[in-house]
């Protein structure tokens, strides 16, 4: 049996999750007895096809067709792939652009589809670890089926080594160019601006927590009385408060200050994607199961309306 | 032109609660609509509002409680609305991204829209794969988080940017008819009027049932089985400070200082 997953780049280069994506991979070919395959479709797939030999691949197939994602591309290509290896499960990263394709393709192979998952196991039956939510508890799924897609949470697995002796072998699959309904124009840098919240040593960073516009106030002030720089979670740049340029996560900036002050902030985990390699962390939230408290270093459960004032004024603000 | 967009009420959870079997005890949730659908809802109301004959209709899979979101976006400038309900969607615990597709597509078959809009996600369960199967069983053409839509309808095309990770929009044109899923941020959804919500009394909100839609049990099969629900275990070691405000200021500002900070 077979254990199919698929790579992901953008612009030239592999994405983290490809590798991430081997090591999941392999804890289920190793439960089930199977091979693990890795298929890499479009861009320099001679060069990525290598890269992807990792410990643990034992095949690598690539399509070399076109140079970035196209989600019509790689609906038809993942459909050919899984028609030739019949993988049991198809493992597909839990990305903007796994999002875009993975639930056409189990549509398309009939396969059930389970999401953003952060823990398999397949002991005669799968069962799939995944969060509600917004992380406050942990479900399994359990798949009554021999097959399964399932989309796999970005930075739950390690990257796989590198090193493995996997056979990279060309895979043809005739596009069919009609059937692409969609054209990638090109990319855009949404994040400019005066501030780079990722070059700053100290960030004072606020989240939904904050509730009003006007409230920030207590922010800025907080900041300046620490020589800080103020960055912000999604709902904050949502609403039009700050710029996105100030936007910590993951499709925001990712920072490692020395010292990062969450306030108002429950930490998602597109936001703790962003900032869990800061050296300190510091949680204020009135939330005491806010997911932030997991990886926070020093924290207060109260109301940020009244600690935030009483920390500026600690420092003279 | 008509736009269809999915709208769902999502639970929330409060700070404390408890699970009940496979779920956090209903005593816990309160129910909003969808923050991602919020800014579906707003999207196709902007259309409406840029181009004339534009019909907005909404459509949700839920029990009687949602007719409280759909009265909002109603409220908010939809046309009108279809509710997708049925004893036997009741009994089912999980309603996953296939099965609530093959719902939302029976009601897109019969209103045949040149364009859907659907939240990334819903806040509660987010599997986040609702929008694209749906276009999949349709065989239209989609694009997946979308936070920016312009629409030029004599071409049939939708250019959109895809908010990939990383501070980087992919710009794609997708041929409509179309679905879109929609993230946060793509406008500013607008709360609804006083007039707006004495209006939405009066708009249409159809109920359907699984016969009324032209489908039976076999709809609602799956071989996902929810079998499990639990608090995960804290991988929490961080120092919690406790006190009054200005005590725990204070042990908070001494950490600070040893780190070099405000110096």
């Amino acid at each position: 049996m077979t254990v199919l997953a698929v790579a992901e780049h953008r612009r030239g280069e592999l994405r983290d999750v490809s590798h991430e994506l081997v090591s999941a991979g392999r804890e289920l070919a190793d439960a089930t007895g199977s091979e693990l395959h890795v298929a890499v479709v479009s861009g320099d797939v001679e060069s990525f096809g290598d890269e992807l030999t990792r410990e643990g691949v034992d095949a690598v197939h690539t399509v070399d067709y076109g140079e970035e994602f196209n989600h019509d591309v790689y609906v038809q290509a993942v459909e050919a792939l899984a028609d030739d290896l019949d993988p049991q499960y198809l493992l597909l990263p839990h990305t903007v652009n796994g999002l875009d394709y993975a639930p056409a393709v189990a549509e398309r192979l009939d396969y059930p589809l389970v999401t953003d998952a952060v823990g398999l196991e397949a002991d005669g039956s799968l069962t799939v670890t995944r969060e509600m939510y917004g992380s406050k508890v942990e479900t399994t799924i359990e798949v009554e089926s021999d097959h399964a897609a399932l989309t796999v949470r970005p930075a739950e697995w390690p990257a796989a080594p590198s090193g493995g002796d996997a056979t990279v072998e060309p895979f043809d699959v005739s596009i069919d160019e009609g059937a692409v309904r969609s054209t990638v124009t090109g990319f855009e840098e949404a994040a400019g601006g005066d501030v780079d919240i990722s070059e700053a040593d100290v960030l004072v960073s606020v989240g939904r927590g904050i509730e009003e516009e006007d409230n920030l106030d207590i922010i800025w002030d907080l900041a300046e009385a620490l020589d800080a720089t103020v960055s912000a979670s999604r709902p904050v740049v949502d609403n039009g408060w700050l710029p996105k340029n100030r936007q910590v996560g993951q499709s925001g900036k990712v920072v490692t200050p020395d010292v990062y002050i969450a306030v108002g902030i429950s930490g998602a985990v597109q936001h703790v994607a962003g900032m869990k390699g800061a050296d300190t962390i510091i949680a204020i939230n009135k939330d005491p199961n806010a997911p932030i408290f997991d990886i926070a270093d020093y924290g207060i459960v109260d109301d940020l309306f009244e600690v935030v004032p009483a920390l500026t004024e600690q420092f003279g603000g | 032109m008509k736009v269809l967009v999915t709208v769902t009420d999502v639970a929330v959870v409060d700070d404390e609660f408890e699970i009940d079997g496979l779920d956090v005890d209903e005593r816990y949730l309160t129910y909003e609509l969808n923050e991602w659908d919020d800014y579906a809802v707003e999207e196709a109301v902007q259309i409406a509002e840029d181009v004339t004959d534009v019909e907005v209709v909404t459509v949700t899979v839920g029990p009687e409680r949602s007719e409280e979101v759909i009265r909002k976006a109603l409220a908010k400038g939809a046309d009108r609305a279809v509710r997708v309900w049925d004893d036997a969607i009741a009994e089912r615990d999980l309603l996953d991204a296939e099965t609530k597709a093959e719902l939302l597509a029976a009601v897109a078959r019969e209103e045949e829209p040149d364009l859907i809009l659907s939240g990334v996600q819903s806040g509660d369960d987010s599997f986040a794969a609702t929008g694209v199967t749906l276009a999949e069983k349709l065989g239209d053409e989609w694009a997946a988080v979308v936070n920016q839509l312009d629409l030029d309808q004599d071409e049939g095309l939708a250019s959109v940017h895809r908010e990939l990770e990383g501070g980087v929009d992919e710009l794609t044109d997708v041929e409509l008819p179309a679905v879109l899923t929609i993230q946060t941020g793509i406008n500013e959804p607008r709360y609804a009027s006083l007039r707006g919500i004495r209006q939405a009394q009066n708009k249409p909100l159809d109920v359907k049932s699984l016969e009324e839609l032209g489908l039976d049990g076999s709809a609602l099969e799956s071989p996902l089985r929810w079998t499990a629900t639990y608090e995960p275990e804290s991988e929490g070691e961080a120092t919690v400070f406790e006190g009054a405000p200005d005590e725990t200021a204070g042990e908070l500002a001494g950490v600070l200082r040893d780190e070099g900070v405000g110096q």
